[in-house]
């Protein structure tokens, strides 16, 4: 709270009607479209809880839409975000779902991306705005990616995470936060890794020259 | 260091650096974001147009919400103004048809700036600019308002909350109203303890509002309460500036408002479970909605 900016306060500007329900859902959109990485043309989206309840008064499902076409949330064309998907071959589909101890605002997203491949995201719109990334293909990530994030699905080896910190180092960049998991030992492993400083195209093109390193993507932050 | 827990605090620190509280506010931002105080005053400036646009758009367009429940009364009351058929004069008048143009255009998936939040966006644009219009203010007077309202509004947020799911509509349109009652003061050139008098005058009104949206949606009663922040605003500046105080200083009302937001049931808070939300009529207009 002592970091509140006054712009916190007189903002976010965004397109209405509810900062949970409709900016919230647009950023979940924008998060999820940096995390597949790239194109898609399906989409189911599972809708729980308030979200599940109030979901087309608050336009949440056009919001939804337009934060994965990349829309921000203060573009205006986030209503007409049905017509874009149309133009631009995105099928979608809502269904409503109950999940276990979930946030009354989540949204379960199945992603197919136009290599077939499905990749499954739960994400909760937790007030004012603001939002978690609960779990990618199960994994639970808990990323909010206010900060300048980093998502990467390495082999489960000793050392891996050695060598990313090492590149961050040679960049001077500071990790304000870092969390490690996976599946099962010795196999894929996803690191999270928030930092204070941006991140440029070049630090990441570091990271992927690490051959344990399958996929780095960077997800934060989002405004 | 320009950081400040308390209304009391600000006005205090703006008197021992000799600075206006506008200046704290902003170098307080400064020393968070290690942006320039020229930086700050043109986001701030962005605000404005973006709230002008809104109030434009909603005066103007024929608005229609998602759901069907609300758009055109904004217009409805422009023109009964221009017949003169207005009870309460010029000022006013324009300042709850400007709050209710925001709201609407907010319900409508327009774009509007969340002053704290969405559902209370239209009160500080519906004060501000009615007051400005009506005392030829500049816009350099407004941003300078809304530098006052934001610093009220952290204070809020640090103190208690202005979320309504926490605090109910107090939390809300309450800390909104307080909000624009302070930066009227400090617009119209009042006192640093008028504008604290002015805050706690504003919330003190609508201390236990509660938030009961019918059908869960930003619409009833939201909208017509953001003419009843701007209305309430008006009227705690206008007492401020007499130089009448508030027995009860600001910032032991901004606890009081939080104590009684937590007091509430949950019912009361932003899960459409009580109040209008299920009254009659609310309950058949929630049907009515969700079975299209």
């Amino acid at each position: 709270m002592s970091n509140l900016s006054i712009f916190d306060i007189i903002g976010p500007v965004m397109v209405g009607p509810s900062s949970s329900h409709t900016a919230g859902a647009v950023r979940i959109g924008n998060l999820a479209r940096k995390i597949i990485g790239e194109e898609f043309n399906q989409v189911k989206i599972y809708l729980h809880g308030s979200f599940k309840e109030t979901y087309q008064g608050h336009g949440t499902d056009k919001a939804i839409i337009g934060g994965l076409l990349g829309l921000k949330t203060d573009n205006p064309i986030i209503k007409e975000a049905f017509t874009l998907a149309k133009a631009r071959g995105l099928k979608y589909e809502f269904l409503p779902i109950d999940l276990d101890n979930a946030h009354p605002n989540t949204i379960k997203l199945e992603i197919e991306n136009i290599k077939g491949k499905v990749i499954s995201i739960i994400a909760s719109s937790i007030g004012g705005g603001s939002v978690v990334i609960n779990e990618i293909d199960g994994i639970k990530v808990g990323v909010t990616a206010e900060l300048p994030t980093l998502l990467t699905i390495h082999q489960d080896k000793p050392g891996i995470i050695a060598k990313i910190s090492k590149v961050l180092e040679d960049y001077k960049l500071n990790i304000a936060y870092m969390k490690v998991l996976r599946e099962y030992k010795g196999s894929l492993a996803t690191a999270v890794i928030e930092v204070d400083e941006e991140i440029e195209g070049e630090i990441i093109d570091k990271i992927k020259e690490i051959t344990e390193v399958e996929e780095i993507k960077l997800i934060g932050p989002i405004n | 260091m320009y950081n400040f827990n308390r209304l009391s605090e600000l006005i205090e620190l703006a008197k021992k650096e000799q600075l206006s509280i506008v200046d704290i506010i902003i170098g307080r931002e400064q020393e968070l974001t290690n942006k320039s105080r020229g930086e700050i005053r043109a986001k701030m400036a962005k605000a404005l147009t973006v709230m002008r646009e809104s109030v434009e758009i909603g005066l103007s367009e024929d608005i229609k919400s998602t759901s069907g429940l609300s758009g055109g009364d904004a217009k409805l009351l422009i023109e009964a103004q221009k017949k003169g058929a207005t009870v309460t004069g010029t000022l006013l008048s324009s300042a709850i048809a400007k709050a209710i143009a925001v709201a609407e255009v907010n319900a409508a998936m327009g774009r509007i700036v969340a002053v704290p939040t969405a559902g209370s966006c239209g009160i500080l644009p519906g004060a501000l600019l009615a007051v400005a219009e009506a005392k030829d203010l500049d816009d350099e007077a407004i941003i300078d308002g809304l530098f006052v309202a934001s610093g009220i509004g952290l204070i809020i947020a640090k103190q208690a909350t202005v979320s309504g799911a926490e605090g109910g509509c107090q939390a809300e349109c309450g800390s909104a109203a307080a909000m624009a009652a302070g930066a009227i003061v400090y617009m119209l050139e009042g006192k640093e303890e008028q504008v604290l008098d002015a805050v706690a005058i504003a919330l003190k009104n609508v201390l236990g509002l509660v938030c009961d949206p019918v059908a869960g949606l930003v619409e009833v009663p939201c909208i017509k309460r953001n003419a009843g922040g701007a209305t309430n605003s008006l009227m705690a500046a206008e007492l401020a500036l007499a130089g009448i105080k508030s027995h009860i200083p600001a910032d032991e009302v901004i606890i009081a408002m939080k104590k009684i937001g937590q007091a509430l049931a949950p019912q009361l808070k932003e899960t459409s479970l009580g109040g209008l939300a299920v009254t009659p009529t609310g309950c058949k207009l929630k049907d009515e909605i969700l079975s299209k």
